[in-house]
């Protein structure tokens, strides 16, 4: 839960006021602070190693060895109660040092704290599935394997959950182009036409905005209209304004340009 | 042939109508048009709104149906993913002939605001596009235009011969 702070005399005093302010990072306090949370960490340090450990938003971290992360949530949920996993994720370190961050979240009912187990794991390193513990890790898992290709280890499904199967590389990975790689951006025509076909279908458009004055396959100019297609590059005629067939329609006049008048004062 | 001399143009007197087959397919046609039931995202809210009774569109002819194969009118209201993708196609392509399509909302006409990897960027890259329809998403008023321009279209086809292929490929 994000910490409130009130907002009541946001008129008089703006919170935001210096445009290059860097907020600051969230207070990291001793575990010892929290006699239970300094149990829990007790009971871990007691059977595995500890690498970093404090209490942050009410919350307490511990980072350990990714080897031990099913014995540690053994521990926790069936000696220390922590009896729900809310959430199981990674987070993208790989520019920075080259490693995914693992976190587990845990929630504790009875006790009503929050717990989150936290381990560096390198790019290709596989991890342990924690589904025997929690069916909940099931799909999050997946997911996980999904969106940053981490590996599990007795995954019952270890399969793709939101993209397709045949998904060429893992879209939460920093590296990933949010408008995705080359086998992203032609994968429909890829997959329903073939490969053959890119030409014919054209890459993305993806500045759905774009007006190109010389294409007159896909657009046209008021006044300067030409047939479908054609070469503009020489410039083409300007058109008289015709709003009807060729025909005519009956008891309808013809609107005629020439005899059009343009009133200037904006007054009349 | 009357014995008697009747005045056909007369109010109330015809006793017979004079059309061409062109046009009393394509009256059929266009005062029947069953959509597919195909709700991929927001816009599916305002095609169930025009379905249902304020807006009624079975004045129009128009009747969901649940089936590709019964359908004839692809309305494409939502956004589509490159998973979804071939799934359309598939869609499409069971829909038996003459069968027309509605590309409904920014998302479906070119991905919109969706400018990621997942999304198609307009569903004309996968199956071709017979009405482009703005809005974001659109008012079943705005549908309900679509479809009328969508008669418009079908009643200046030529309905005895065969149609000519729609396909991308």
């Amino acid at each position: 839960m994000r910490r409130y702070s009130p907002k009541d005399n946001v008129q008089k005093k703006p919170y935001y006021t210096d445009r290059y302010y860097v907020a600051p990072q969230v207070p990291k306090l001793d575990v010892e602070s929290d006699e239970e949370f300094a149990s829990d960490l007790a009971a871990i340090e007691s059977k595995f190693t500890v690498s970093e450990s404090y209490i942050q938003l009410d919350q307490l971290v511990v980072y350990i060895d990714i080897a031990d992360n099913l014995g540690v949530l053994e521990l926790l949920r069936d000696e220390r109660a922590y009896t729900q996993l809310s959430e199981l994720s990674a987070i993208d370190w790989l520019a920075k040092d080259g490693k995914f961050e693992i976190f587990y979240q845990l929630l504790s009912m009875s006790r009503r704290k929050r717990i989150r187990i936290k381990a560096y794991i390198d790019e290709a390193q596989p991890v342990k599935s924690v589904q025997s513990l929690w069916r909940s890790a099931d799909w999050s898992e997946r997911e996980m394997y999904d969106m940053f290709g981490i590996k599990l280890i007795n995954h019952p499904f270890p399969k793709r959950i939101l993209m397709p199967d045949d998904w060429e590389g893992f879209p939460l990975r920093k590296s990933y182009p949010l408008q995705g790689d080359e086998a992203a951006s032609w994968y429909e025509v890829d997959k329903i036409f073939g490969k053959e076909h890119r030409e014919t279908i054209g890459a993305e458009l993806r500045d759905c905005a774009k007006v190109d004055r010389y294409d007159t396959e896909r657009f046209s100019r008021l006044g300067f209209e030409v047939p479908k297609g054609a070469d503009i590059s020489g410039g083409e005629k300007r058109k008289k304004v015709q709003y009807q067939e060729d025909g005519g329609v009956f008891l309808i006049d013809r609107f005629d340009e020439e005899k059009t008048v343009i009133i200037r004062d904006k007054d009349r | 042939m009357a014995q008697h001399q009747v005045d056909y143009t007369k109010d109330g007197g015809l006793p017979i109508a004079l059309t061409s087959v062109d046009k009393l397919i394509n009256w059929g046609r266009s005062n029947s048009l069953w959509p597919l039931t195909y709700g991929l995202a927001c816009c599916g809210i305002e095609l169930m709104a025009s379905g249902a009774s304020r807006y009624d569109f079975d004045r129009f002819g128009t009747i969901f149906r649940a089936s590709p194969r019964q359908a004839e009118v692809l309305i494409v209201a939502g956004t589509l993913t490159k998973k979804h993708a071939e799934f359309i196609r598939r869609l499409y392509d069971q829909m038996t002939e003459p069968k027309w399509v509605i590309s409904m909302g920014s998302c479906a006409n070119t991905g919109g605001m969706f400018n990621t990897y997942a999304t198609v960027q307009g569903v004309d890259r996968v199956i071709p596009v017979d009405l482009y329809l703005p809005g974001c998403a659109p008012r079943p008023e705005t549908l309900q235009y679509a479809v009328m321009m969508l008669q418009q279209k079908i009643r200046r086809e030529s309905a005895n011969k065969a149609q000519k292929k729609k396909r991308l490929l």
